[in-house]
């Protein structure tokens, strides 16, 4: 597959976002706001940054990608689709019975995932298992490991505990997102438990870090590209956020963080994410 | 009867070793005959007995520090990469402390992680109950696709170890601390699901899994000399339970009792019960420990103080036994 143009990774982001609506509406539960945020960082890693091949999940040769915040699978599941890794019909399926679209993710249900996860704060260790193995056991220098986070779960402890192992092994092939949204469940970051100085805790951890704005395409894959560049270090990238990105009703507000649309806000949802003020054109929503 | 026993079990001077260096020895032969294995320790690396591994790989060790929840959690993205982690550290912190992780990441993930508790039971002694840990037996059976060993001696810890490496299974191996007498011999047969029937007899089945079926034996030495002969089945592995050898047993003698240096709530007691209740309801008395912490003291002392030695286990049994009728079929 070629490269696709900003604009066009734009596109794929929109659609994600309105499968990612349609998807929530039709489970009737879900996480909104997460999933929303993310869908220009998942554009970037499922049509740029990632080396996989959708029709063959298991290929030896690609990179891997970890969720670690398994509750904003909608996003991967709508970005998988659109990649090919499954018809967007069974999109519609999530959280239902006998889905293969686990309300979060389940490696073993659906080929192309590479973990289960859910539970906050394991998924750092599991992406540096990875790294690990890749850089000084199979000593194969070509392939990265990629993780999204969120910065919620950055309260867990087990989160620290990867940070300090993969800067004492200077994994660099390990490469992570932080979805800085600055909400949690019970508020804002900074009030449920303060996160700052994020960029100073992962520089004193021995990390590689950058900032960047989570909407920014060229900033994300720019970023992604400076990751694989740095070869003595793991690299953090802070991806600043909106929550509920696209939807002007849900974003910035952290209520959306665990609920999904009902019939007639995804419909105005839908409605806004097509128009986005003309900027974004495409063919087709499928919703 | 087709289980070689080592004819010196009984005597004073038979020898004696940690199960942990039947690990040790097994880990690093694993490592051998198959390049996938690699260990993982949370800063216990000697008296976990990973040290020989170590030695001999050193690029396939990988040192944790005092981080449980990373330990399985990082064994896990390696399970991914076409790894056979070992991870290793006190049963009392792992899987003690990170249950979830290996819940997730381990059980429900599905990957051939080996969870390596060393230092279980009361015979860890002196460092007291913190250290003690009994509720391992229980947490890790629960957990839907893990396999749940506890070797008795250190032979069979090292064909555990060895077995383990190939299973391509989550799995938990519960080790042992202090020195345990070698009942079993370098023939003796071990595969992950089966019992075996160590001493024949017709009035009670005695059940014993890790250090416990040792005892048992000596319990039904004992016994003998009172007239009651029991049958001694060795039970290494708790998960997936062999109910085809337990119940054939229990199907002739009417009556069980289960011994585990652990919690017999939710334990191997309980496992066998479950069993037994659903398909042929006989007595059953449950040796361990009964809904307590231990405490500091040596360790014969605290397996005297608890009941958990074959003399006094064989009291036990014997009043059981007096007030226990036989189940027959029918009942």
């Amino acid at each position: 597959m070629g490269k696709l143009t900003t604009q066009q990774l734009q596109a794929k982001a929109n659609h994600i976002r309105e499968d990612i609506i349609s998807m929530l509406k039709e489970a009737k539960s879900g996480h909104s706001a997460g999933p929303l945020g993310l869908a220009d960082i998942f554009s970037a890693l499922y049509f740029d940054i990632l080396n996989l091949r959708p029709e063959e999940p298991e290929w030896a040769d690609r990179d891997i990608f970890f969720l670690s915040n398994g509750h904003t699978v909608p996003v991967q599941y709508a970005a998988m689709a659109e990649a090919g890794f499954f018809e967007k019909k069974e999109l519609q399926t999530l959280r239902k019975l006998g889905s293969r679209l686990q309300g979060h993710p389940e490696r073993e249900k659906l080929p192309g995932l590479e973990n289960t996860s859910g539970p906050l704060g394991s998924g750092l260790s599991q992406a540096a298992g990875y790294a690990y193995s890749l850089q000084y056991i199979d000593e194969v220098k070509h392939r990265f490991v990629y993780v999204v986070m969120g910065d919620g779960e950055l309260d867990e402890g087990n989160i620290w505990e990867a940070a300090m192992f993969a800067g004492k092994n200077k994994l660099s092939q390990l490469i992570a997102i932080v979805d800085r949204n600055n909400i949690q469940i019970d508020g804002s970051t900074e009030d449920v438990m303060p996160l700052e100085d994020l960029r100073g805790k992962w520089e004193s951890f021995g990390w590689h870090v950058l900032e960047i704005d989570g909407h920014n395409i060229e900033s994300i894959i720019d970023a992604a590209s400076q990751g694989r560049a740095v070869t003595n270090r793991p690299t953090v990238i802070i991806a600043h956020t909106i929550p509920g990105k696209g939807v002007d009703f849900m974003e910035y507000d952290y209520k959306w963080h665990g609920m999904p649309p009902n019939a007639e806000q995804a419909k105005d949802a839908l409605k806004k994410l097509r128009t986005l003020d003309g900027k974004i054109t495409h063919e087709g929503a499928g919703v | 009867m087709n289980y070689p026993l080592n004819p010196a079990r009984f005597d004073d001077d038979v020898t004696r070793e940690p199960i942990r260096a039947g690990f040790g020895r097994g880990l690093k032969a694993a490592g051998e005959s198959n390049e996938a294995v690699v260990a993982l320790c949370a800063d216990l690396t000697e008296s976990t007995q990973m040290h020989l591994f170590k030695e001999a790989f050193p690029t396939r060790f990988i040192e944790i520090g005092v981080a449980e929840q990373n330990l399985v959690t990082v064994a896990s993205g390696m399970a991914r990469a076409g790894k056979i982690p070992f991870t290793s550290s006190y049963a009392a912190f792992s899987p003690g402390r990170n249950w979830e992780q290996i819940r997730t990441t381990i059980a429900l993930n599905n990957q051939p992680v080996k969870v390596v508790g060393s230092h279980a039971g009361i015979s860890v002694g002196p460092d007291g109950a913190t250290h003690q840990m009994l509720e391992d037996i229980a947490l890790m059976r629960v957990l839907p696709n893990m396999v749940v060993l506890a070797p008795g001696d250190s032979i069979e810890a090292e064909k555990a170890t060895k077995a383990l490496a190939e299973n391509g299974k989550p799995s938990y191996i519960r080790l042992a601390r202090e020195k345990t007498p070698i009942f079993s011999t370098d023939d003796s047969p071990f595969e992950i699901g089966k019992a075996y029937v160590v001493r024949e007899g017709t009035d009670v089945t005695l059940l014993g899994t890790g250090t416990m079926s040792y005892q048992l034996m000596v319990a039904a030495e004992a016994l003998a000399k009172k007239g009651v002969n029991a049958e001694v089945i060795h039970v290494p592995t708790v998960k997936p339970l062999d109910s085809e050898t337990i119940l054939a047993s229990v199907k002739k003698t009417g009556r069980a009792v289960t011994a585990e240096e652990a919690q017999i709530t939710g334990g191997f007691g309980s496992a066998v019960t479950e069993l037994l209740s659903e398909v042929m309801p006989a007595p059953v008395k449950r040796l361990g420990m009964q809904d307590r912490f231990g405490e500091s003291g040596a360790p014969d002392e605290l397996l005297e103080h608890f009941g958990l030695t074959g003399e006094k286990m064989a009291k036990t049994i014997t009043t059981f036994i007096e007030k226990a009728p036989q189940y027959k079929p029918g009942y």
